[in-house]
């Protein structure tokens, strides 16, 4: 499928550029900008992201690659993420994962045949204070117990 | 107790708020004073970095070159994603303005025209709110080309937010250069230091979030002030993160050298039911934990924490109770510097998935006495042995829960290693068609 850069986001990329003295440094701000339009990260982003930056294509491949947050696959609309790290686990981390994994029917990494929900176990998200949490796409929901977790999933549509 | 980084003032995130309280009047002073005067300051307040290796702020940003023509550099590591650790954000919303102010003193000591605060992706929400303070700064003239009229001086500089994207090991400093670079984040050799060679080759500075926060108030108050606070040698206050078993846990900003036993008990309010404490890891998770018995008289310094054999690294406090299963939480602990390592030295590559695989065997009830051995000697292999810090990260937890915590795994480990074969594989001599014997 054929990706292409909405002109606000080529008006956006020419601002990021500012902040940057190579244009290889915009690279993790831009595939942001296409994350954001596109849902994920396929190869065509990967090369358009390339040829607007004209920089190499296997340099994108490899920031894309290595970093978690871009996708390489398509995710739910709703992607949950759930940290079991030690001070969530300490409080209940593993509970809830395993409620939101019954629930859904999911498990790390999978997404729901229709697109609404995918699964990630994540590390550590700095909200250990305020534990056990999810994240749904970028919020976050904190000091959580199974049933509010549940009550957060069934909230969404 | 005065708050320096986050004083309880509210509002103190609007810019408006932060003016009516001196905000902007540090960098306005600094900008009357030279920049070894500065740097000096910053020296004589003992101040020490608060992202985790404790080195003295005002040494390192005398390790910038000067008579350089070299463009300067300074980042400011928000990266804050070490397990146990969730003080930056606590910056981030309640007290930008005064990291931007910092931000901008520290670049005018070093002389770098541009900074980077480098934030993890994950903090979306502060990374807006950031961005909100600092575009609030640009607008009233702090930042950018304006500030030379603001503070009528000829130095300006630029501050640039980066957004991380989910890498533990853009935390360690030349590994959060590279990913400012575009590039992969993977740490690099040092020597040379970022001070000589760190951002696109161009001499860098990177301190924590924290540790610049406390910058503008040093300036302000002056560095005997400052250096009268808690500990001399490791001296001002530190934003003490508690997690885990405790009642009430959340950011605790206390003078250097407050007791671990007054934090925990009286600031997070003790322990969820009165349960005793099995274990405290007192700077986040890589750092080596200690015994519930081992905790009299501790104080929450890093000297003092040195002495009693773990570090104070992030200050992030994680409080386990009696019925704690460490083993489930080494293993835990391995599954993250497993999923964090970046994969460039073979040790911690390889030795990671190792001690996770075998703790796994261990937590299923398939381990021997051998594999807890075996756990050790290659957290020893790992250590000291790879290009940045997160192998020693990923074998101090092992090397040292394994010490002070041996019985919990002899607890759940068989003696020896079962020798009866799993699927029966009969003898040659069995199996084979009966060979007739040689007749002599």
């Amino acid at each position: 499928m054929e990706f292409k850069f909405s002109e606000e986001n080529l008006q956006k990329i020419e601002q990021i550029l500012k902040k940057y003295p190579t244009k290889q440094a915009a690279v993790m701000p831009v595939l942001y900008l296409a994350q954001e339009q596109h849902g994920w990260i396929s190869k065509e982003v990967m090369l358009k992201t390339a040829s607007v930056l004209e920089i190499n294509e296997e340099d994108v491949y490899g920031v894309a690659t290595f970093y978690t947050m871009y996708h390489k696959k398509e995710m739910g609309k709703h992607h949950i993420q759930v940290c079991t790290n030690v001070s969530c686990m300490l409080r209940g981390g593993y509970q809830i994962y395993d409620a939101v994994k019954e629930k859904l029917g999911l498990e790390n990494g999978e997404v729901s045949s229709d697109k609404k929900f995918s699964l990630e176990e994540v590390e550590c998200m700095g909200s250990c204070g305020t534990a056990p949490m999810i994240a749904v796409n970028e919020d976050y929901f904190e000091n959580l117990d199974k049933e509010k977790a549940l009550q957060i999933l069934d909230s969404l549509n | 107790m005065e708050k320096i980084v986050l004083p309880e003032i509210e509002n103190f995130h609007q810019i408006e708020v932060y003016l009516q309280h001196g905000g902007y009047e540090a960098a306005k002073s600094a900008f009357s004073q030279t920049t070894d005067q500065i740097i000096d300051t910053v020296k004589k307040s003992g101040l020490r970095g608060r992202g985790g290796a404790a080195f003295s702020a005002g040494l390192k940003w005398s390790f910038m070159p000067k008579n350089n023509d070299k463009p300067k550099y300074l980042c400011v590591n928000g990266d804050e994603s070490e397990p146990g650790s969730f003080k930056d954000r606590q910056i981030l919303e309640y007290n930008p303005h005064q990291l931007i102010e910092g931000t901008i003193i520290a670049c005018y000591a070093i002389g770098a025209k541009s900074a980077y605060i480098y934030v993890r992706g994950e903090y979306h929400k502060w990374i807006k709110l950031l961005e909100k303070a600092l575009a609030d700064a640009y607008e009233k003239g702090f930042v950018g080309e304006k500030m030379k009229e603001t503070f009528a001086t000829d130095f300006s500089c630029n501050i640039y937010v980066h957004k991380g994207a989910g890498a533990y090991i853009c935390g360690e400093e030349s590994s959060l250069m590279n990913s400012i670079e575009g590039k992969r984040g993977y740490p690099r050799v040092k020597p040379p230091f970022p001070a000589q060679n760190g951002l696109w080759g161009n001499p860098t500075t990177i301190n924590n979030v924290e540790t610049i926060t406390n910058i503008p108030p040093i300036i302000k108050k002056g560095w005997e002030w400052f250096s009268a606070i808690g500990e001399p040698k490791h001296p001002g206050t530190i934003l003490f993160g508690v997690s885990g078993h405790v009642n009430n846990p959340g950011v605790f900003e206390l003078p250097s050298g407050t007791l671990l036993t007054d934090i925990i008990y009286k600031y997070a309010s003790g322990v969820i039911d009165d349960k005793k404490i099995k274990c405290v890891i007192p700077g986040g998770s890589s750092m080596p934990p200690l015994r519930g018995d081992q905790l009299e008289g501790v104080k929450m310094d890093a000297e003092s924490l040195k002495a009693v054999g773990s570090a104070i690294g992030t200050g992030g406090i994680m409080v386990m109770d009696e019925d704690t299963d460490l083993v489930r939480v080494l293993a835990r602990i391995a599954k993250f510097y497993y999923h964090e390592s970046c994969g460039q030295c073979t040790p911690c590559r390889e030795g990671t998935g190792w001690m996770l695989k075998i703790l796994n065997r261990i937590v299923r009830g398939e381990g021997t006495k051998k594999d807890v051995d075996l756990l050790v000697t290659i957290a020893k292999n790992i250590e000291g042995n790879t290009v940045c810090a997160l192998g020693d990260a990923a074998a101090w937890p092992v090397k040292f829960m394994i010490e002070r915590f041996r019985e919990e795994f002899d607890a759940v480990v068989k003696d020896e290693v079962s020798l009866e074969p799993k699927n029966k594989v009969h003898s040659m001599r069995e199996t084979a068609n009966p060979i007739t014997p040689v007749q002599v």
